[in-house]
């Protein structure tokens, strides 16, 4: 046992040196590791920043939360008409499902909330930013909503009953407006369409993950307001955010806005729902494709890098048991057992590989700083799991590529062995 | 007379090269006593280095029984032949097969890694090997560094690290000088002094002479068998 650890750390010095003797022929050798190892870790980051950053979409989005709208939030495809034909949905239903709350036993849902969006450019003197989403709605939205509130206040019940002209500002857009001191947009009056709008209040940073939806760049403000100047005319699909009890179960929760709707809609039996109840879930079937497909090139550039490395490494390795054939021999001549010989050359193989995987992790280190310097929505998130992977995979591809030509070193005949040149 | 060390019986070694096989020995009997001190001689191809191969545990011979120390080698395991390799028997051979890139100190030393002793007294013993054969002031140096001489001295400190009783030289003077094999010879008539048994090849006659027996081999038999 104590021999065998001497072996080792032998094997190991041996590995060193010969890896620095040919340090040109390693490194290029290692380049095959190295890209899968880059490959590999590069795709796990990506998951990994996938998942992480949907997570925090979902607490975005809502855990507890369901958008009744026209629109499914799912690819429709070619069945778009079917939906575009359904009637809209007004805001006015938001009323009517608490109504139904309140008259339903132990109901499921907490309250449901009118949001109405539009695209607008808002400015502040000569300071204006395009296409922000003002999102008309009342004064119970932060019980549907996790955002905080970071200067100011919400809209209060009388200035959504009586329809003023005041506005909360989504932190992108107030910073924009206000680049001095975000303070001093409380009180402070802003242009939408040429209206002026007091703002009461400023929401926390949220960020954006995955570029769905940028919650930081929204505008609210009373729905009655908005109605007055936006949408009166045209009859606008509006999105009723509901929120379920924490201890509702999805399904339940789904049965009820279901079957209040159907109500309201007045549906019989056998008609099909023309509405969609949608839910941050949903987004997470989105995304499954999109990871998928990361994992699936991530694991084609891996593999045939890591092959195409092995390959090369089981050469150079075949190599280097040729030109020293006479070493070998001398060392099986001391007292080295096969054992030894074997050690040796897997050790050697080894050595490119773990070289090559550093370099590589190192690397996609690098990737991941710069990409996420250029293009900080891009979530990339390397762990110590990872990296961990990374250099068991490159161990497992030395031991792969080193074995056959360390299995043929050990069972030289010694005296051949020595007689070579 | 104390038993043999080492004792062959009707030895054969057949190469079989498909066509033609070379019998590179053929039907050997040879007794070596401990502290013995013998020269193989003969002419190029006669089966010297075959015969020091089969002494020296590194081959297995074709026909014929090899004892070593009383045991049938025929029956050893490949590491059993290793150890016995790495304990009981020390080679020199005439291009010296040091390690290129290791020091003097780390050459000799390199048996030892294979008897699994720790570092500690591996550097302990090597040093006292370099200063049996008189290179303690060579200890950090290349092979490239040191003169031929040298070089034979360092190979023959690393056969005997590792306390063997048996020296296997296979032309240990063959790339030397005069003068200077004269000097490695020297080194290993002390040895034989000090109780080891010493098996060697040579061309010359100079240097068989320093044995005490001396076995001509021709076509792989043995021709005479006489005390110097
Ligand atoms: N591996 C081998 N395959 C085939 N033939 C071999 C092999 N090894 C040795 N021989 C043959 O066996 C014979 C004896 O070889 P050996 O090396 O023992 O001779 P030698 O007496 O040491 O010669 P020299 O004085 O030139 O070193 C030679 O004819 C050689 O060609
Ligand atoms: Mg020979």
């Amino acid at each position: 046992m104590k021999q065998l650890g001497y072996e080792i750390v032998e094997s190991i010095a041996i590995a060193i040196e010969q890896v620095y003797e040919h340090r040109m022929r390693s490194l290029l050798t290692a380049l095959g590791v190295m890209i899968g190892i880059i490959a590999v870790t590069l795709m796990g980051s990506a998951i990994r920043g996938i998942d992480v950053g949907f997570t925090s979409n979902l607490s975005i989005l809502g855990m507890n939360t369901f958008y009744l709208e026209k629109w499914p939030w799912k690819d429709v495809g070619d069945n778009w008409i079917q939906y575009r034909n359904r009637p809209p949905i007004p805001a006015s239903y938001s009323e009517k499902l608490n109504n139904s709350i309140l008259s339903t036993e132990n109901s499921s849902l907490i309250i449901a909330v009118p949001m109405v969006k539009n695209r607008r450019k808002i400015s502040k003197d000569d300071r204006n930013i395009q296409g922000v989403e003002i999102i008309g709605t009342n004064a119970d939205y932060p019980l549907v909503d996790n955002a905080e509130i970071e200067l100011g206040r919400f809209l209060s019940e009388v200035e959504v009953l009586r329809g003023r002209n005041v506005v909360v500002l989504g932190h992108e857009v107030a910073a924009s407006l206000f680049p001095e001191d975000l303070e001093e947009s409380i009180g402070a009056y802003v242009n939408i369409q040429d209206i002026k709008y007091k703002v009461t209040g400023v929401y926390k940073k949220q960020g954006s993950v995955l570029g769905i939806g940028n919650f930081d760049k929204n505008v609210l403000m009373p729905l009655p307001s908005m109605r007055k100047f936006f949408v009166s005319k045209r009859y606008h699909s509006a999105t009723i955010k509901i929120q379920k009890k924490e201890e509702a179960s999805f399904e339940d929760a789904t049965d009820e806005i279901t079957g209040a709707v159907r109500l309201i809609r007045g549906l019989k039996p056998g008609q099909k729902d023309n509405f969609s109840i949608n839910q941050s879930t949903a987004v997470a079937e989105e995304i499954a494709p999109v990871k998928r497909g990361i994992a699936i090139a991530g694991f084609g550039i891996t593999g045939l890098a890591l092959f195409v490395g092995a390959i090369g490494i089981m050469n150079i390795t075949f190599v280097s048991v040729q030109e020293r054939t006479k070493e070998i021999g001398t060392r099986r001549a001391i007292g080295a057992r096969k054992r030894a010989i074997l050690i040796q050359f897997l050790m050697e193989a080894n050595m490119i590989c773990l070289i090559g995987g550093i370099i590589g992790v190192f690397i996609s280190f690098l990737i991941k700083l710069v990409l996420q310097r250029f293009i900080p929505e891009f979530p990339l998130i390397m762990s110590g799991q990872l990296i961990l992977v990374a250099m068991l995979v490159s161990v497992l591809t030395g031991i792969g590529s080193g074995i056959a030509p360390a299995w043929k070193a050990s069972r030289l005949d010694p005296a051949e062995a020595l007689r070579h040149e | 007379m104390n038993s043999p060390v080492i004792e062959i019986v009707g030895v054969k070694k057949i190469y079989d090269l498909g066509e033609t096989e070379v019998r590179a020995l053929n039907g050997v009997d040879l007794q070596i006593v401990e502290n013995d001190y013998m020269a193989i001689m003969g002419p190029s191809g006669s089966g010297k280095s075959t015969m020091m191969n089969l002494l020296g545990c590194l081959d297995t011979p074709s026909e014929g029984q090899y004892l070593f120390a009383g045991e049938d080698v025929a029956e050893m395991t490949d590491d059993e032949l290793a150890d016995i390799r790495n304990r009981r028997i020390g080679f020199v051979f005439q291009s010296f097969n040091l390690l290129a890139k290791a020091t003097t100190l780390r050459n000799v030393e390199l048996p030892l890694v294979y008897a699994g002793l720790h570092p500690d007294t591996r550097r302990e013993r090597a040093k006292e090997a370099l200063v049996k054969v008189g290179l303690s002031d060579r200890m950090t140096h290349r092979p490239n560094e040191l003169s031929g001489g040298q070089r034979q001295r360092v190979a023959i400190a690393r056969a005997l690290v590792n306390k063997p009783s048996i020296l296997l030289a296979d032309e240990p003077t063959g790339n030397l000088d005069s003068k200077t094999g004269e000097e490695i010879m020297a080194l290993f008539d002390q040895l034989h002094q000090l109780g080891n048994t010493i098996i060697l090849v040579t061309h010359e006659d100079d240097i068989a002479m320093h044995a005490k027996r001396c076995v001509r081999l021709r076509d792989g038999i043995v021709e005479s068998d006489k005390k110097i």
